[in-house]
């Protein structure tokens, strides 16, 4: 017997095994072989519309009213970081992933898995701490699940949290949206997060005072829709990966080009000295509150005013532009002057002595 | 090869088995650093810190000679320097 | 940050590149030795401000990139022991063995773990007296000091769960290898500035005198690239040779002589094979007898694992600058970051990994 010509090839794995006979770290890196397993199988697999669109959240029609749907999982280690912890962070990440659609957050999911040996009262404090954080945005957590693991197959807890929300009428946010013309904006400094993690990351400890830039982002996207409505195309909230991975990604999906302004791209001294001390470029770093927005040109002045008026983005600034050139591509001018290609980062950046 | 950040000492301590150790700050980015091979070092120094060692101490004099180097082309007239576009 | 920033102004970089157009009136081959000054160049794109006349090609100077497979498949088979705890700097995590790397064997259970010194494997030894401690010591001078103190305390704490891997190498025999290769094309050299901070620049006159070549020491900043191109192509064009330090605010002729001191003591010269290259002469260093307890392949017997090289990957001609990345047939198509077939494109400094991260032609 044999099967059908087409039933053939949907078994067919669509990553050659000969090049990842098993799932690697890097498939989960945000960088390019996480974006390989989610265009190559996963849309091809669910294959719909709204799949499509690769945006932090999904964007339905329900009766009339625009709602925002987005699922995050979160595994961090450690559990307790500068500035956060997984808890907080669960909340604010789904809490970003719609703004970054524009919507305002209705509700939040939260599941657990737990490994087997988990103190209690660490369970506790991340339990309030995912508590404190949604009251602070004003959503509640309205559903859960909760699974134990055995010792060995958790690292202490996993959290997954889903939200849903809802987008303004004439609020059309997309990344297919960047034009020519437009303008590349962040609500300010880059890499907090990912340094903040390695600061205490086992065997490569250092000393500093930075923090997490963990923040929840609904009232600034708020702010900035408000002000600009529809000047705002696309908004990004660039996490695993960093800057560089979210440009890309909207360059590609838009099929323009992005001009990066080294000079203008902030970042803490700490961080930069942080960066060089590992071996990091600070563009591959994730940040869990920042948002890029690329904005109409002639929105970018007031987009960037409302952004440093606003607690989480008095250091925004200006970044770069989209361009006609290069399509699907991003290049950088140097702090000298020279030209250069960001690429998609390749697996998880590692520290490095050389 | 070689990844060198300077730093300065702000600590100096003895270690028990006669390796000096000490405190380096990058901008404020603290890490403990081992000084043995830089052992006439100061706190207030600059040191070039590879893997965790002070490989060298950076000369403050001798820093400025890439600026210095510059000036004088520049008076030598090896220097016609266009606005950079 | 101090003595950093100042090294990447525009305005004085922009100088540089002035007055490299100016005293270059033909076609120049130079070689970074290094795989950090690789990065800075194409990092902050010095590669695009300079003339049409001035090729740089990515010299060996990258532990990641030559050491060897063999080397590489013995720390998988110590790694996936349960006994150890196998220690290395990041880099070397993945770089792909025969079949394998560290990362994925850490995927697999592995006790592997990152380090940001030699130092802190010692601890962990102290703190772990039930397991085996076992440290990828690689690197080039620079990094000999550290792995030498690292064994030196190991031995004065009679730690006996310490061992190191050693696969150190020295870069003066892989010049005088380059440039007394019938297709050398370099022409003059940006040496190692921070091998020289420790090493000093002496053992680099003999070689600049034999071969007539122009050597400059060089740091790792924008503007001291840019000071030692111009220093050599200067050279160069005047039909001058020597040595001239450009990086003398961290190296001396002499060098650091208490470093030198230690890595004395403890670790001898020998024979290395590098990858892609073969065996250089006098190329490495190994462990002096009385430290030989400290040697992890001895310790642990994969002294017998023998392997071969890929056959397409030019990895060797690249890192002696015959060719580019982008002339060899696997380049970004067979051979990528996340798949790579030879060592330089695993190291983000690796030329490959560089050339396709930030050089990549649009196409």
């Amino acid at each position: 017997m044999t099967a059908p010509r087409d039933l053939l090839t949907s078994l067919q794995c669509p990553i050659p095994i000969r090049d990842y006979p098993t799932v690697l770290l890097a498939h989960g890196g945000g960088g390019s072989l996480t974006q390989m397993l989610i265009e190559r199988m996963f849309v091809q697999a669910f294959d719909n519309p709204t799949l499509e669109m690769l945006h932090d959240a999904a964007v339905m029609d329900v009766n009339g009213a625009r709602l925002a749907f987005s699922t995050d999982s979160f595994v961090i280690s450690p559990l307790f970081f500068p500035g956060g912890d997984i808890g907080s962070l669960a909340v604010h990440g789904t809490v970003n992933d719609l703004a970054m659609a524009g919507a305002r957050p209705l509700g939040l999911s939260s599941a657990l898995i737990l490994e087997e040996g988990l103190p209690m009262e660490d369970l506790w404090r991340i339990v309030q701490s995912m508590q404190a954080a949604a009251a602070e945005v004003g959503v509640p957590i309205i559903t859960g699940d909760t699974k134990v693991v055995d010792k060995g197959k958790g690292d202490g807890a996993f959290i997954n949290t889903t939200g849903i929300g809802l987008i303004p009428d004439g609020i059309r946010i997309s990344p297919t949206r960047a034009q020519p013309g437009d303008v590349a904006l962040i609500n300010g400094p880059i890499a907090d997060h990912g340094i903040a993690i390695m600061s205490v990351r086992e065997g490569l400890e250092f000393e500093t005072t930075i923090e997490s830039d963990s923040a929840p982002l609904h009232d600034l996207v708020a702010a900035l829709l408000g002000a600009v409505g529809d000047g705002v195309h696309v908004l990004r909230d660039p996490t695993r990966g960093g800057v560089a991975s979210a440009l890309n990604e909207i360059a590609q999906k838009a099929r323009v080009g992005i001009r990066l302004d080294e000079k203008a791209i902030p970042i803490r001294e700490q961080v930069r000295a942080a960066c060089e001390i590992l071996g990091f470029d600070p563009l591959y770093v994730a940040n869990e509150g920042k948002c890029i927005a690329i904005v109409a040109a002639s929105a970018a002045e007031t987009a960037l005013e409302v952004m440093r008026g606003h607690p989480l983005g008095r250091d925004a600034a200006i970044i770069g532009r989209v361009v006609e050139e290069h399509p699907g591509r991003v290049f950088l001018r140097s702090r000298i002057g020279g030209l250069r290609v960001v690429d998609m980062l390749s697996g998880e950046q590692l520290p490095r002595i050389c | 090869m070689c990844l060198g950040v300077p730093g300065k000492v702000i600590e100096i301590q003895e270690n028990p088995l006669g390796m000096t150790m000490g405190k380096v700050s990058f901008a404020g980015i603290v890490k403990e650093v081992c000084l043995a091979y830089v052992p006439d070092v100061q706190v207030g120094d600059y040191v070039i810190v590879h893997v965790g060692f002070a490989i060298s101490k950076v000369d403050e004099q001798e820093a400025m000679e890439v600026f210095k180097y510059l000036q004088e082309m520049d008076e030598l007239g090896e220097l016609d320097i266009p606005q950079p576009d | 940050m101090k003595f950093v920033d100042e090294y990447r102004n525009e305005t004085e970089a922009q100088k540089f590149v002035q007055a490299i157009h100016q005293v270059t009136t033909q076609p120049w081959t130079l070689m970074e030795i290094c795989g950090g000054q690789t990065h800075t160049i194409i990092k902050f794109g010095i590669d695009r401000l300079l003339p049409e006349e001035i090729t740089l090609v990515h010299g060996p100077g990258c532990p990641v990139c030559v050491t060897p497979l063999e080397l590489i498949d013995k720390a998988i088979a110590i790694a996936r022991r349960p006994e150890v705890i196998f220690t290395t700097f990041g880099d070397m995590m993945r770089v792909p063995g025969s079949e394998a790397d560290l990362l994925s064997v850490k995927a697999q259970g592995g006790d592997v773990r990152m380090l940001y010194s030699p130092l802190d494997a010692v601890k962990l030894a102290q703190q772990n007296p039930d397991r085996q401690v076992v440290f990828f010591a690689v690197g080039f001078e620079t990094t000999a000091p550290a792995n030498a103190m690292a064994v030196w305390q190991a031995k004065q704490l009679g730690l006996d769960n310490f061992s190191i891997l050693c696969s150190h190498v020295l870069v003066p025999p892989a010049m005088e290898a380059i440039l007394s290769s019938p297709h050398n094309l370099v022409q003059g050299f940006l040496a190692a500035g921070h091998v020289c901070a420790v090493m000093g620049y002496w053992e680099y006159e003999p070689i600049a005198e034999k071969y007539r070549t122009p050597i400059a020491p060089t740091g790792f900043e924008p503007l001291d690239l840019l000071q030692g191109i111009y220093i050599v192509v200067k050279m160069l064009e005047e039909g001058r040779w020597g040595v001239e330090n450009q990086y003398v605010r961290a190296v001396t002729r002499e060098g650091n002589v208490s470093a030198q001191k230690l890595v004395k003591q403890v670790f001898q010269v020998c024979d290395r094979p590098w990858r892609g290259i073969g065996v250089i002469p006098k190329s490495g260093l190994c462990l002096k007898p009385e430290f030989a307890d400290f040697d992890a392949a001895e310790r642990f017997e994969v002294t017998g694992i023998v392997t071969q090289e890929s056959s397409v990957c030019i990895a060797g001609e690249i890192m002696q600058g015959l060719k580019k990345p982008h002339q060899c047939p696997a380049f970004g198509a067979e051979c990528t970051p996340e798949h790579p077939l030879g060592a330089p494109m695993v190291s983000t400094e690796g030329a490959c990994a560089a050339y396709y991260q930030y050089g990549r032609v649009v196409t």
